[in-house]
């Protein structure tokens, strides 16, 4: 059945708090999810109080002072820093986001909730299992597939066409999207999930792709595609602006027509 | 980390047994009954509007009448249908025992199938004059 509640090792107790140095102005808490699979105890919830007036705007700046100057022990997962590689995508504030742009402005209340993206699996602290994630991605063979001979330059595509993949190549598969969406929880071992039904639906719109029929056959199916109940939770959390809802209906709606 | 499944590769676990090559006639079958409820619905509402004052006879004769008649067996078949695709998809959701699921669908398949015949005799039962 679904779960309805955290199995027991997985329930949160309260962690350690680390307040800010005497004579920190600006003073903002940050709440973090903290888990080690080596010590055998319960994840927990520390706090870290840290002085705004030496910190970085976003998130991911309190994360790294944190990380550097008061708990080395906190792991996450960075890279860019600037919202194209999707390695910070965590639970901030009650959504996921990127925390490399997610500003600490923008949180509300006074303490910021910081959790690993919700019901993966748990490396440790912040940072989720997406091997599944990832090996989903890889079952859509993500690449242009054609039938035709190659071309001697390149594959040539109007600029109508190529505006079709404006909303879907954005996608920087930080998997915001899919851990936000209830199917996903309930059924990610079968549903492929937002992120990673854009990405199909990706391949599908572009005009040099041949293999469209392939794609469509390889999606229609009662878990992989239909899961999706248009809940938007997707559309709502994504980092990036993009609709996956909007491309999983059009990848409906392409099953409808090749039939009618 | 030690079950046999950490034995196979993540793209085997996401492959699984393939695409089922199906979905596309209950996701259109799901639509076009909700789009007959839409009407059908409204109907009965109007129907069961106009019955409020009247006896069991008049009750009884209105219903009995062809076209309430048809009206109303439409209204039962398309809702039973409409139901059962809906629960279908509950159960797909939320039941993931293997056993279970498979006991829950029949279930609700025999359950509304029945449900269905139930009604659509009541309705022609009154028609008829039985």
């Amino acid at each position: 059945m679904a779960e309805f509640a955290l199995p027991k090792n997985s329930k949160i107790q309260p962690g350690k708090r680390f307040p800010a140095k005497p004579g920190a102005k600006k003073v903002r808490e940050f709440r973090v999810y903290r888990w080690n699979p080596d010590d055998g105890a319960n994840p927990r919830i520390d706090t870290y109080e840290i002085d705004m007036a030496s910190c970085g705007p976003m998130v991911l700046d309190a994360l790294i002072k944190i990380k550097n100057e008061i708990d080395p022990t906190l792991t996450f997962r960075r890279s860019c820093r600037e919202g194209i590689c999707g390695s910070c995508a965590m639970n901030i504030d009650g959504t996921n986001t990127l925390a490399c742009t997610k500003a600490i402005d923008d949180c509300s209340g006074s303490g910021v909730p910081i959790y690993p993206l919700p019901h993966m699996a748990v490396v440790k602290d912040l940072v989720p299992d997406l091997t599944h994630f990832y090996a989903q991605y890889a079952s859509i063979k993500p690449w242009l597939r054609t039938q035709s001979a190659p071309p001697a330059k390149e594959r040539l595509q109007s600029k109508q066409d190529r505006a079709r993949l404006d909303g879907l190549y954005e996608c920087i598969l930080c998997a915001c999207c899919s851990t936000s969406c209830p199917s996903y929880w309930w059924n990610g071992d079968r549903y492929l999930g937002p992120a990673i039904l854009l990405q199909a639906y990706r391949w599908i719109a572009d005009s040099r792709d041949e293999d469209t029929g392939e794609r469509l056959d390889q999606l229609e199916d009662p878990f992989r595609l239909y899961r999706c109940h248009t809940i938007m939770n997707c559309a709502r959390t994504c980092p990036k602006g993009l609709n996956p809802a909007k491309a999983i209906a059009e990848i409906k709606k392409l099953m409808v027509e090749r039939r009618t | 980390m030690n079950s046999p499944d950490s034995l196979r590769s993540p793209v085997k676990n996401a492959r699984g047994l393939g695409s089922a090559r199906s979905g596309v006639h209950h996701f259109i079958v799901q639509r076009a009954t909700a789009v007959a409820l839409l009407v059908l619905a409204i109907y009965l509402v109007v129907l069961l509007v106009s019955l409020i004052g009247a006896d069991y006879a008049q009750a009884r004769a209105t219903v009995g009448h062809p076209c309430n008649a048809v009206m109303l067996v439409a209204f039962l078949l398309a809702m039973f249908w409409h139901g059962k695709l809906g629960l279908q998809v509950v159960i797909e959701d939320y039941v993931h025992t293997p056993g279970r699921a498979l006991a829950c669908q029949l279930v609700v398949v025999f359950a509304c199938a029945l449900a269905a015949l139930a009604s659509v005799l009541a309705v022609i039962r009154i028609a008829l004059g039985a």
